[in-house]
């Protein structure tokens, strides 16, 4: 069998895509009357061109590598979490919990046990979805979306009826505790003597995410159980017949999907809000699904489109400024058709290009 | 309670399932053919901004009405042919459609209107006006059955009865015509249908267009309807709500307007009742009841009750054997 090279597969394709969606995104523009140059130019100073506008950026990506990686974990067993979103909110209530509660000496002691219960009440969330498709074949997807229907209720009920401090009007936990104050890339940059703006939230949560992606690198490369999650994910009944239990995989790769969604509350709950606030996620949980399309379900992928989604929703707020006709919904558009092309239309680019290089390897020989 | 607070009841439980019967109907022709559409909620949502939107403009409804239909029927195209052309993955190509129009309808709304995302308000012709069935006032006073007829059955949009009777019409043409055979064939056994010589992807388009239709429908009910105008993400979760009734409904006309009603309830009392008194259980609060039909879903999901099972080629794309 012939095969492409394989940077046609891991770079051309999903370039193209990239391309494709965002050609559509400039025809958007120009049907509302703008100039698509005009407005890229724009995201691209507004999130990478200032130390401020990278900061905000870097803060955005943050959150998307977490719900990528999310999605991706998921995938790479042919699972299909919807779910991150419900997950996300979970886990900021676990962060909250771990932050509201317990008077933190120091950031370095309370940040452990914040990841420990973030993960811990993400994967919580997905626990159900996982067994019911595991046991009794519900579909996830499905089981997924309507446990995050589950959880904005749960959310709105906790933080109303529970959480929030007596008196207050606006349904919200109370500010955590001081000592769970994670530093900021001003304060962190500060130590080593670089000067960095005060006010965007990236902060040491950027870290966890980059160690976040080498280990789930680790964990789907490099041992026997990321060996059975792919071999099961590439043929179920193959991996069946070869001894690996479905039951165990599907549970396995969906608590850790959940746990990686549930994670992200570290950066926006425990890092950003430093309280609990009734839509913490603001569809990051979603953004997730696009950046593990763009990034083929690797860590590597996922990272580098994580940073493009952080580009186009820090350079979106600032396009909001500077062209008042397109709004922040624009970034949903281009959302939309990434996924559209990335996930959905994939073939449409695959297959000619596939047989392009088919025909010329043949060619060739 | 008395009979009054009921007929109100029940008179809102049919306002408010009327969407979701139209986009559970909607969801059960493309299913039923083999085509998972978790986009129902975008395309009732693009319904329901361009109905509101033409509706504004041009002063009339049903111009307002076509151009919902064209929006909801375009990205119905968009899912076919990503799902049955090239093949892709219909849950994506699903998620992709919400994002497109729910990105869309805000950036164009504001575009258009400068309102924030919403459209003006909309008034007289602009809009579907509740419809008095015969003799209904004059039968007000005749006590239980006055009521019932009168408050309950008559007074609503035109859009109302329509949904209603599409479901012994959707009935009929499911199991009472050729073409509905055909439709559950190809989603139960694609190969059969196609070494009977009947082109697959054929068929799948036009359940793909049929769900358009009728999601265009649910979204103009939703914004020239029920509401005055289309406001931001006015669905709100409205296309899922259809997904959970149509799994509640395991694929079936009928069940699917009990489904659709029964939601309808849980979101009348819901807005009703902030909180309900249960002798011995204690105060359910409101968010339990707005979680319910999913958590129904999920518990017939799970098949402890009734075993909920999906036609069987859902969500497979055909390849044709060459």
């Amino acid at each position: 069998m012939n095969k492409v090279p394989k940077w046609v597969d891991v770079a051309l394709i999903p370039l193209a895509n990239l391309v494709l969606a965002l050609l559509v995104s400039g025809l958007v523009v120009l049907w509302i009357g703008e100039n698509p140059l005009k407005a890229m130019q724009i995201i691209v100073q507004g999130s990478l061109g200032s130390a401020y506008g990278l900061g905000y950026t870097l803060y955005y990506a943050t959150n998307f590598v977490f719900t990528g990686l999310a999605v991706a974990v998921a995938f790479q067993a042919r699972m299909f979490n919807i779910g991150g979103e419900g997950q996300a909110l979970l886990g900021g209530v676990g962060v909250a919990l771990v932050c509201l509660f317990i008077n933190w000496p120091h950031w370095l002691l309370a940040l452990p046990v914040a990841i420990a219960f973030g993960a811990l009440f993400g994967a919580g969330w997905a626990l159900i979805p996982a067994y019911l498709q595991a046991r009794r074949g519900s579909h996830i997807v499905i089981t997924t979306i309507m446990f995050n229907f589950i959880a904005s209720a749960l959310m709105v009920y906790l933080l109303v009826n529970q959480l929030k401090p007596a008196g207050q009007m606006s349904p919200e936990s109370g500010p955590f505790v001081p000592g769970a104050h994670l530093p900021t890339a001003h304060e962190m940059l500060a130590w080593i003597g670089i000067g960095f703006p005060k006010s965007p939230p990236v902060n040491v949560t950027f870290i966890v995410a980059l160690i976040a992606c080498v280990l789930v690198w680790l964990l789907i490369w490099r041992t026997k159980l990321g060996y059975a999650i792919r071999a099961f994910g590439h043929n179920e009944s193959a991996a069946q017949y070869a001894g690996i239990s479905s039951f165990r995989i599907i549970m396995i790769s969906m608590l850790i999907s959940g746990g990686l969604a549930g994670l992200m509350a570290i950066n926006s709950v425990m890092g950003e809000a430093e309280r609990l606030l009734i839509n913490s996620v603001q569809g990051a949980g979603f953004v997730g699904i696009a950046v593990a399309l763009m990034g083929r379900s690797h860590p590597l992928g996922v990272l580098l489109a994580a940073i493009l989604f952080g580009v186009l929703y820090q350079g979106g707020a600032e396009l909001e400024f500077e062209l008042p006709a397109v709004t922040r919904e624009m970034i949903i558009v281009i959302q939309g058709l990434v996924i559209l092309f990335t996930g959905a239309l994939e073939n449409m680019v695959r297959i000619p290009v596939e047989n392009y290089f088919v025909r010329r390897g043949t060619g060739a020989r | 309670m008395d009979l009054l607070i009921v007929v109100q009841l029940l008179d809102s439980m049919l306002r408010l399932s009327a969407p979701l019967l139209f986009a559970c109907l909607a969801g059960l022709y493309s299913e039923r053919a083999g085509i998972f559409d978790i986009g129902l909620e975008g395309k009732m949502l693009a319904s329901a901004f361009f109905s509101a939107a033409f509706a504004a403009s041009t002063g009339s409804v049903w111009i307002g009405m076509c151009a919902g239909l064209t929006a909801s029927v375009l990205l119905a195209l968009v899912h076919g042919v990503a799902s049955i052309t090239f093949r892709g993955n219909q849950l994506i190509s699903g998620v992709a459609i919400n994002f497109l129009a729910s990105g869309l309808t805000a950036l164009v709304g504001q575009n258009w209107f400068k309102l924030g995302g919403r459209t003006p308000s909309l008034a007289g012709d602009a809009r579907f006006l509740p419809v008095e069935l015969p003799f209904a006032s004059a039968v007000a006073d005749v006590p239980v059955l006055g009521p019932i007829y009168s408050e309950l059955l008559s007074g609503h949009t035109v859009l109302v009865y329509v949904g209603l009777l599409a479901v012994p019409a959707t009935w009929w043409i499911l199991f009472r015509t050729r073409f509905g055979l055909r439709l559950r064939a190809v989603g139960e056994n694609p190969e059969a249908v196609d070494t009977g010589g009947i082109s697959v992807a054929r068929l799948r388009y036009q359940a793909t267009l049929i769900c358009g239709l009728l999601c265009g429908l649910g979204g103009a009910y939703l914004a020239t309807g029920m509401a005055a105008g289309f406001i931001k993400d006015m669905t709100a979760g409205k296309g899922f709500m259809a997904l959970a009734a149509l799994i509640f409904a395991k694929w079936r006309p009928g069940y699917a307007l009990y489904a659709c009603l029964l939601f309808g309830l849980l979101e009348a009392i819901a807005i009703r009742y902030q909180s309900i008194e249960i002798q011995g259980v204690g105060t359910v609060p409101v968010q339990f009841m707005q979680a319910l039909p999913y958590i129904l879903t999920i518990i017939i999901l799970a098949g402890f009750v009734g075993k909920a099972i999906p036609p069987r080629a859902g969500g497979e794309p055909y390849v044709k054997e060459l």
